[in-house]
């Protein structure tokens, strides 16, 4: 009796051992790194990762090791003051091409990397860094492209030769024209122009109404929170950020994590900013139709500037701050349209004086209002030039500080944001709150966890002992599952561990309290284990489908720390059920299994 | 090692024991209740959205220069506290426009070192009035669901008497802990949100253990009274009731010692949690069922096949 079969040993061992091996790199902690990943996204190979490590050696710097991780290149070093030198050199080398940032990297021996193996990532409260949500404005994302539809239809009915007016309301935009007979044909431009749109007639007999169809503003929605997102993470990379993290939320928003970044400051500027530029020339009659009267920022002067965009920023391909006779400047390259559209205008435009129009969408409290609040645009005329000669797609603008100059290069070249995005939520931890909440929360564990272990074994005797090996084990499962989902450890989620080690001896404490009563009842000592550990198990099974129901509920709808906790706990109930019920079966067959006993030292 | 003698005849259910349980956890319910509706919670800004700093100081810090120096700065709605340690202090501020939590940042910054310390800033936290709604909603709401699942749970393993006995006590012990919260004006915060509805699991789990021996019992002893069969069982799980209570607060005692003051909400929160759910899973649990008229008939009819319901994972 209470002997298992040598293949069920053998499964038991084995799972215990790819536990092991999978908590494993959890045991090395970590080393100052530099991270070289190409801003296009190609994987590096070893030729690359040679020629990185050439290029520190070059400045007197031997990394303590170098290798690729996910097409990345890391290069470890033996302290800091390496690893800034190391930074300094590569940024000056591939800045170009590759976003170098300084980080941190596991200390992994080569063959636990060949394996593939690795830690589990620490979270935001753990390590230091910025936690930023994003909220994308989805009406200015309509309204823009509403912009777009009347001008575009405006346009298309005058090259009909249809007598109209376009006004745009909000987002419809009616059209009205002289009289009835020609609804027709400016139904048929408008539908030739875009066939999706929704058209019904106005209430006097000559206006047509137009608005954006439901599977439009829907489609319209995603292309501007998904070019939002890749603009974000071009910015992102811009800042030299290892392991930044870019995503979708829900409909409307954009989590951002930036491990490691302290200042908030810089960051959140940068991130929110929605500045651009446009260059319209000047309408130097005045009296053009469609042409408006733009402030001019500081000394500059306001102009009337005519209707149609030269170029705009997203149709910048290159931006990069620079001086010019003293002058803080951007040198700008166009796309081939723009350069087209410039080279053109130019042509035909030689004497005359062109504006830089830089735009920026800002939110702002309403006084008195609080928690309210209003968008507001700034446009303003940051330079005006008379266009000396004919050029295409590279030229520079001016009118600007040093500062701005390099923050408008770095969103210029990290494209536009199709719509505003406002902060909603935005935390950061400095690096020695993370480490002492990792100091704090694994303190808490091992003295947790050595109570509970000294507690067993005083009052289980052998038993104990073995319940105590379960618990260990426990610990490692949850480790290993957390390293192979990739999923972050937070101090929530520390908590989250140090409550299952207090309640994983539950189940034990279940069984063993059964394999007594049964020993009081009469039952030989074989017997009493036997059916202790039968007995107890549809206890513990409901016990912990219960608290899984309420690990689930957590994990599903919970966020942020609340789901950091979830996580730890339903895995550690899981493998809970494994360790207690199977694990101690296991140990406790081995030892006392099959063989004559005078009592059981429970 | 015993912590209780082997066989306890505690009569956990006599009818004057059940009516002063009773009693004191209607008296315990409404105490929470009424200090929930008079005093009401101290909010987080995960809830009331708001800023948040928490800096460090090389030595003591002064409370009050601080508090001057930001109304100075025109942050008059400033709570200013200690947080933990003496050279820690926290600063709370209700929504404000984007910018300010930086230029809090920048006055504190100022008037520590205007005073010749160097200041760590350890976290800023700013969060919307809205997303504070909403996660105050995702809270309620993931209290809501767990609640309604664990009776589908218990009704389906067990039977609707002992699901409403369970429901009861997992809102008794809820409502208990979170009502603990407003009497002692503790911190609020999502993690405590968290820590509730693992004392809902907790708890629970108490409970349906003593169901699960009182449905054994129910069989075993035939023609015992509900009541004698209820109070065997109880006392049969006496001895695993306060083990695991124990070992779990053991580990909770060193989280809330070790853990620093961020988790601090979190572990207590647990522990009175705890204490709350081991009683009520004796009591109210089974007083509810016993007040239902539960009856070991009440097991055998609904269960049609035992055997397919008992290979349940």
């Amino acid at each position: 009796m209470n002997k298992f079969p040598l293949w069920l040993n053998a499964l038991v061992l084995a799972i215990l051992l790819a536990g092991c091996l999978f908590a494993l790199p959890n045991i090395y902690g970590s080393v100052d790194a530099v991270q070289v990943a190409d801003n296009d996204g190609v994987a590096y190979d070893e030729q690359r990762l040679a020629e990185f490590v050439r290029t520190v050696e070059n400045a007197g710097v031997t990394p303590e090791a170098a290798y690729l991780q996910d097409g990345r290149a890391v290069l470890r070093f033996h302290s800091t003051e390496e690893q800034e030198a190391a930074g300094e050199r590569l940024r000056t080398a591939y800045e170009r091409e590759a976003n170098i940032a300084a980080t941190l990297a596991p200390k992994l021996p080569a063959w636990v990397r060949d394996l593939g193996l690795k830690p589990m990532s620490l979270g935001l409260d753990l390590r230091g860094g910025v936690y930023v949500l994003l909220e994308v404005d989805m009406d200015t994302a309509i309204d823009s492209r509403m912009v777009g539809y009347q001008q575009s239809f405006d346009d298309r009915l005058r090259d009909a030769k249809i007598r109209h007016r376009v006004d745009l309301n909000g987002q419809t935009i009616s059209i009205r024209l002289t009289g009835p007979e020609d609804l027709e044909a400016a139904r048929t431009v408008i539908r030739r122009t875009d066939q999706d749109v929704l058209i019904s007639d106005g209430a006097d007999g000559k206006t047509l109404i137009v608005r954006m169809s439901e599977a439009q503003i829907q489609a319209r929605q995603d292309f501007a929170i998904e070019q939002n997102i890749t603009t974000l993470r071009n910015r992102v990379n811009e800042l030299g950020v290892a392991e930044p993290l870019v995503q979708r939320q829900g409909a409307d928003r954009i989590v951002i994590q930036l491990p490691g970044v302290q200042d908030p400051n810089k960051i959140k500027g940068i991130l929110s900013a929605t500045a651009t530029v446009e260059f319209r020339l000047v309408d130097q009659s005045g009296g053009e139709p469609g042409s408006r009267r733009y402030q001019g920022r500081g000394t500059e002067p306001a102009q009337m500037l005519k209707r149609s965009v030269i170029a705009s920023g997203d149709q910048i391909i290159d931006a990069s701050a620079g001086f010019s006779e003293g002058q803080p400047q951007v040198n700008i390259t166009l796309d081939s349209a723009g350069g087209e559209n410039m080279l053109r205008t130019t042509m035909e435009n030689v004497g005359k004086p062109m504006s830089t129009v830089f735009i920026e969408t800002r939110r702002e409290a309403v006084p008195g209002q609080p928690g309210e609040f209003r968008k507001l645009v700034r446009q303003e005329i940051i330079s005006t030039a008379t266009i000396q000669g004919v050029f295409k797609d590279r030229f520079r603008i001016t009118g600007l500080s040093q500062g701005e100059a390099t923050d408008l290069a770095l969103l210029l070249r990290a494209g536009a944001l199709a719509a505003p995005v406002y902060i909603v939520d935005e935390r950061t931890v400095g690096p020695t709150l993370g480490q002492d909440n990792i100091d704090r929360g694994f303190n808490a564990i091992k003295i947790g966890f050595l109570a509970v272990i000294i507690f067993m074994a005083v009052y289980y005797r052998a038993f104990g002992l073995i319940a105590n090996v379960a618990l260990l084990s426990n610990v490692v499962f949850i480790v290993a599952m957390l390293s192979i989902l990739g999923a972050s450890l937070t101090l929530p989620g520390i908590a989250g561990i140090v409550l299952t080690v207090g309640m994983a001896v539950d189940a034990n404490v279940l069984i063993f309290e059964r394999i007594r009563e049964e020993l009081a009842a009469g039952a030989s000592p074989q017997t009493a284990i036997n059916s202790g550990y039968e007995k107890a198990l549809s206890s513990i099974t409901d016990a912990n489908v219960t608290t899984l129901i309420a690990a689930v509920v957590l994990f599903s709808i919970g966020t942020g720390p609340i789901k950091g906790f979830a996580i730890t706990l339903l895995l550690g109930i899981i493998t809970s059920m494994f360790t207690a019920i199977v694990g101690t079966r296991t140990i406790v067959n081995l030892i006392f299994g099959g063989r004559k006993l005078q009592s059981v030292p429970v | 090692m015993q912590i209780i003698s082997k066989k306890t005849h505690i009569d956990f259910l006599s009818p004057v024991r059940r009516k002063a349980a009773v009693a004191l956890s209607v008296v315990f319910v409404v105490v929470s209740l009424v200090s929930l509706a008079t005093r009401g919670l101290d909010f987080g800004i995960d809830f009331t959205g708001g800023i948040l700093l928490e800096v460090g100081y090389e030595q003591a810090a002064d409370l009050e220069a601080i508090r001057g120096s930001l109304a100075d700065a025109g942050f008059t709605d400033a709570q200013v506290q200690l947080f933990g340690r003496d050279t820690d202090v926290l600063v709370r501020l209700p929504p404000q426009p984007e910018d300010s939590a930086i230029q809090v940042r920048d006055q504190l910054q100022a008037t520590l070192e205007a005073g010749g310390q160097k200041i760590d800033l350890r976290r800023m936290e700013t969060v919307s009035a809205q997303i504070g709604s909403e996660l105050a909603e995702r809270g309620a709401l993931a209290m809501v669901v767990a609640l309604l699942l664990i009776f589908v749970y218990v009704m389906i393993r067990f039977q609707w008497k002992f699901s409403a006995g369970a429901v009861a006590a997992l809102a008794h012990d809820a409502i208990v802990t979170v009502g603990f919260f407003s009497i002692f004006q503790l911190p609020f915060d999502l993690t405590v949100v968290a820590a509730v509805l693992a004392v809902i699991g907790y708890s629970l789990n108490d409970t349906v253990v003593a169901f699960d021996r009182i449905r054994e019992n129910f069989f075993a002893l035939r023609g015992v009274s509900a009541e004698d069969a209820m109070n065997t069982s109880i006392n049969e799980m006496l001895a695993r009731t306060l083990i695991t209570g124990l070992t779990t607060l053991l580990v909770l005692v060193a989280l809330l010692v070790l853990g620093g003051e961020s988790i601090a909400p979190f572990s207590i929160a647990l522990i009175v949690g705890i204490i709350v759910g081991t009683y009520s899973s004796i009591y109210t649990a089974s007083a509810t069922a016993l007040m239902l008229n539960v009856s070991p008939q009440d097991l055998i009819e609904p269960i049609k096949h035992p055997e397919m319901i008992d290979d349940l994972p």
